[in-house]
């Protein structure tokens, strides 16, 4: 049972985080859909580097986190994964 | 490269500011966000109003008014002064030097080391090296640092990286030789493949000012701006910043044996706020300690912000006291540099408006 509830909770916070990550997203530039698959928001203009700026200032925000500067490169924000990639590297749970 | 510097003293600081005054919002319709997206920029990056000279007002300009002050009010006198170091990317001449324009505006004594040097974001920093290294003279013994830029008429209207930012402003530093040991640590690095990260491509002899260097350009984030115009590539310049500057820091921390707890203040350049705080989380130093405010203010004055940083949030504290500095510039060269110091009994740290 402990095995069991522990694999939810992991499986809720990357839930959490997914949708977290969408909502911020979205919140910052709502003319886009950010819960396609396959899709490099850098590369398609959905986020510009000030975008990332706002972005990496909400995520410091949300996890109480600060992401290092060295990580503000343009592929950490390029799709959700990565983004939850920097997040968890950057220490937020 | 690493510098130690001995029997050696800041005794006043001088910041000279601009009277007019432009506030973010009266220039975010020139820029191509939504008047939502600016707010979003200047909340982020600390924009506010910045300080603009007038039209015709050249760096020298602002040099000879502060150095006027300090003699009017008795701070200095003009012939203790054996070198006048201006440090500017706005010189008011390709020829001749504006350090000798200066010297010769007030007739200053023959034995006067005049001398120019091209650099931006670390200006204070590598004015302060060089002015150590003239004390080293015995015929030197006292050096009026002039960190100088009025280069807000170089930065197109329509450039959001940059015109939110700029500012202009002098900063009148002297550095003079003490008797204390009063050790002073330094270190300065170079990376001259980063040089056209920050830079003015026409009006040089490279590429001279012609009716087609100015026609306006859109780039792919949606600035207007013309080869006239001073370009940053933003990014890079962000990226180089989080990289580079960290282990300097933590270098100096190393070279100077001072822990970084027993660092009263942090005064670095002052690109914008939110740089600022990565690299003061990026070292465990809180953000009090380093202060943000000076864009927010009066604009980013290439090398006058840290000058411009500890008269505004230290004055009368640096005139009664001393204090624990470490200093760090960085920015077009690339060049990057810091400095730890104890600075305090000063003569005079304030700011003017000319």
């Amino acid at each position: 049972m402990k095995g069991y509830n522990e694999k939810l909770n992991i499986k809720n916070r990357k839930t959490n985080m997914r949708e977290q990550i969408i909502k911020i997203l979205t919140e910052l530039r709502p003319e886009f859909d950010f819960n396609q698959e396959g899709v490099d928001f850098i590369e398609e203009g959905m986020l510009d580097s000030f975008d990332m700026v706002n972005l990496v200032s909400e995520l410091d925000a949300t996890y109480g986190i600060s992401i290092d500067g060295v990580d503000i490169l343009p592929e950490n924000f390029a799709t959700v994964a990565a983004i939850e990639n920097l997040l968890k590297k950057n220490g937020a749970k | 490269m690493d510098f130690i510097f001995k029997n050696k003293r800041v005794s006043g600081i001088l910041t000279i500011l601009p009277k007019k005054t432009v506030k973010f919002e009266e220039e975010m319709g020139n820029y191509s966000f939504s008047p939502a997206k600016c707010m979003k920029l200047k909340l982020a990056m600390g924009y506010n109003e910045h300080r603009i000279a007038e039209r015709g007002q050249c760096s020298s300009d602002f040099c000879k008014f502060g150095l006027q002050y300090l003699f009017d009010n008795g701070m200095l006198a003009k012939e203790e002064i054996d070198a006048l170091l201006f440090v500017s990317q706005s010189a008011d001449y390709y020829m001749p030097p504006t350090s000798n324009i200066i010297h010769g505006h007030f007739g200053l004594k023959q034995d006067c080391l005049c001398m120019d040097i091209n650099q931006g974001c670390a200006g204070f920093e590598l004015g302060l090296i060089q002015a150590f290294m003239m004390l080293e003279q015995p015929s030197i013994n006292k050096v009026v640092l002039m960190n100088a830029d009025v280069l807000s008429s170089k930065v197109s209207d329509q450039d959001r990286n940059s015109k939110p930012l700029i500012g202009d402003a002098a900063a009148i530093t002297i550095v003079e030789k003490c008797e204390a040991d009063n050790t002073v640590y330094a270190n300065i690095k170079m990376d001259g493949t980063g040089a056209m990260v920050l830079n003015i491509p026409a009006g040089g002899f490279r590429m001279p000012s012609t009716t087609e260097t100015a026609v306006m350009e859109q780039d792919a984030a949606g600035n207007f701006r013309s080869k006239n115009n001073l370009v940053m590539q933003g990014d890079e310049v962000f990226n180089f910043v989080q990289r580079e500057v960290p282990p300097m820091i933590e270098h100096l921390f190393e070279q100077s044996a001072v822990d970084r707890d027993d660092v009263d203040w942090y005064m670095f350049h002052q690109p914008n706020k939110f740089m600022l705080h990565k690299l003061a989380d990026k070292l465990g130093i809180s953000r009090d300690k380093m202060p943000a405010n000076i864009v927010e203010n009066f604009g980013n004055a290439s090398g006058v912000t840290v000058p411009t940083c500890i008269c505004y949030n230290l004055g009368d504290q640096l005139v009664k006291g001393k204090i624990k500095l470490c200093l760090a510039g960085f920015g077009v060269g690339l060049t990057w540099s810091s400095i730890m110091m104890e600075m305090g009994n000063l003569m005079f740290n304030q700011i003017i408006e000319y």
